[in-house]
């Protein structure tokens, strides 16, 4: 036992008089919040049916035959999200990299390389992702490539690419521009080269600093791999319209919607618990 | 001839200037104390010789070669003279054994297998061997202190410099780290040490000089230099510190 419950005069585990305060109120505070979210949901529940259009909406985005129907369907083509998303996410996550270091080269010798970065990291982050998809998705094809160079998994893919090897690459600097130099001198002190202190000493660190926001960038890739369905593969946002047109109905888009939040909620939730993590770790 | 000679040093960082010629002779196996106010030059002085901030004016020459050459690659030079900086600044994301080992491997090309006897050894002779594969933020001031000695030592230099490594720890602490200054002046290794530990300094040092204002004003045997300095500047700043 403890000093600290001798002196408090007693074996049951009685609360100091600061714990029982802060406990009742939590509770209020608990009540509180439990009285409004049940307040705010009532209110929704009898209100919005009451709108004179609620019954043509719930046959048309909330029906659950079609949804139903076309569910499994979706399911299918929200694999070929996942795919464009794996073969791209690699490709990314290498060529941000690269675009970093290509920031941070010292040497004169490899100021192009700089050059180079910073105007990539320019341009790719000015643009909006649907006009670079097309840019790229219908103007490479137009040169007229023999098949399979035509594909538009091929020149959409690339797209993502490279619009979001820009975010990530800006992501990783701010990582590098976040470790004290003074681990760089600690380094060179030693008699590490630039290259050796960047490849043991900063990236590592810099890399672990800026995982969350990373995470964050994958899951908007996630979501922005549909906007490839506008020049032409077949996945899960492309797939709801085929079944709209042929139903008549927008329920399929509500499936979309639901597998996309699936796989989307947990994802940045668990970014969200590192960066937290984290900020916990550096205070 | 001296291990280390320093010749009419300057350095200036934009319009001030932190070293106005100095002019400094360490022998081999000699142990030097710097003292002086804050601002008055130390460390900008130590981190000159390690060649991590380049010398505006004068030489730096070690065994009689010139080091401060502009131009000349600093890495070679810079392994054969250890520093330790008031804040540790021990890699984060390395255990104590790894933040030891990365230079010796990386710089020397030595492999983990021959490394890992003499590693092991070191850290036990600075009675630090229950904690090799500790991270950093698992051990307290003191023992991080002492990690970036032994990490500074494993590249055997043959000159190390210390700059203020105790004004960061607890009191409690600062006895353990001097104990390894101790331990390596009766090992015969030559060091500049830049410090506030002025009984310390008396004790041990072969040499103490006194900095002002990026000068070398007064230098001396510690008996004559804290009992009868010469300088009114000097008398003033020990009656201050002592």
């Amino acid at each position: 036992m403890t000093d600290q419950t001798t002196l408090r005069g007693g074996t049951a585990p009685s609360l100091t008089r600061r714990q029982a305060y802060e406990q009742r109120l939590r509770r209020r505070s608990i009540a509180i919040a439990a009285g409004s979210t049940l307040a705010v949901v009532l209110a929704v529940v009898l209100l919005v049916p009451r709108a004179p259009g609620w019954d043509a909406v719930k046959r048309s985005f909330f029906n659950g035959e079609v949804f139903a129907k076309t569910f499994p369907g979706l399911l299918d083509a929200f694999m070929m999200n996942v795919a464009i998303f794996l073969w791209c996410a690699p490709i990314i996550a290498v060529l941000g990299l690269v675009i970093a270091l290509c920031r941070d080269v010292r040497s004169p010798a490899f100021y192009p390389l700089r050059l180079f970065g910073a105007i990539y990291t320019d341009v790719f982050r000015g643009l909006p992702v649907i006009l670079v998809i097309y840019l790229i998705g219908f103007g490479i094809p137009g040169l007229g490539l023999p098949r399979p160079w035509n594909s538009p998994y091929i020149w959409g893919s690339l797209a993502l690419v490279l619009v979001y090897a820009a975010y990530v690459a800006e992501v990783i600097r701010s990582g590098i521009d976040s470790i004290h130099h003074s681990q760089r001198a600690a380094a060179a002190s030693l008699g590490l080269s630039d290259g050796e202190t960047m490849r043991y000493v900063v990236l590592p660190q810099a890399i672990r600093n800026v995982a969350p926001a990373n995470m964050n960038l994958f899951i908007a890739l996630q979501k922005d791999v549909a906007l490839l369905s506008f020049i032409g593969p077949v996945e899960v946002f492309r797939q709801a319209g085929v079944y709209k047109s042929l139903m008549a109905n927008f329920t399929p888009y509500v499936g979309a919607a639901v597998i996309f939040l699936a796989l989307t909620i947990p994802a940045t939730r668990y970014a969200d618990y590192l960066m937290n993590k984290q900020r916990r770790r550096q205070s | 001839m001296a291990k280390l000679d320093l010749l009419g040093v300057t350095k200036s960082f934009g319009d001030n200037m932190v070293c106005r010629g100095i002019d400094l002779s360490v022998d081999e196996g000699e142990m030097v104390c710097l003292i002086g106010a804050s601002g008055s030059g130390k460390s900008t002085l130590l981190r000159c010789i390690n060649l991590l901030e380049p010398i505006d004016d004068g030489r730096i020459l070690l065994d009689g070669v010139d080091i401060s050459e502009p131009g000349l690659n600093p890495q070679p030079i810079r392994a054969r003279i250890g520093i330790v900086f008031q804040s540790f600044n021990l890699f984060p994301h390395m255990t104590a054994a790894e933040n030891v080992m990365l230079a010796p491997r990386r710089v020397l090309g030595k492999s983990r297998d021959i490394l890992d006897g003499p590693i092991k050894a070191l850290f036990e002779r600075f009675d630090l061997g229950q904690r090799m594969n500790h991270y950093p933020d698992q051990l307290s001031g003191g023992q991080q202190q002492r990690v970036a000695i032994i990490r500074a030592l494993a590249m055997e230099p043959e000159i190390m410099l210390f700059d203020e490594i105790t004004s960061a720890l607890d009191p409690e602490l600062v006895g353990e780290v001097l104990d390894v200054l101790r331990q390596l002046r009766t090992e015969g290794m030559t060091m500049i040490l830049a410090t506030h530990e002025m009984a310390f300094a008396r004790e041990l040092a072969d040499k103490v000089c006194f900095l002002d204002a990026g000068r070398i004003l007064e230098e001396g045997p510690p008996e004559t230099l804290f009992s009868d300095p010469r300088e009114t500047r000097t008398r003033a700043f020990l009656s201050r510190v002592l």
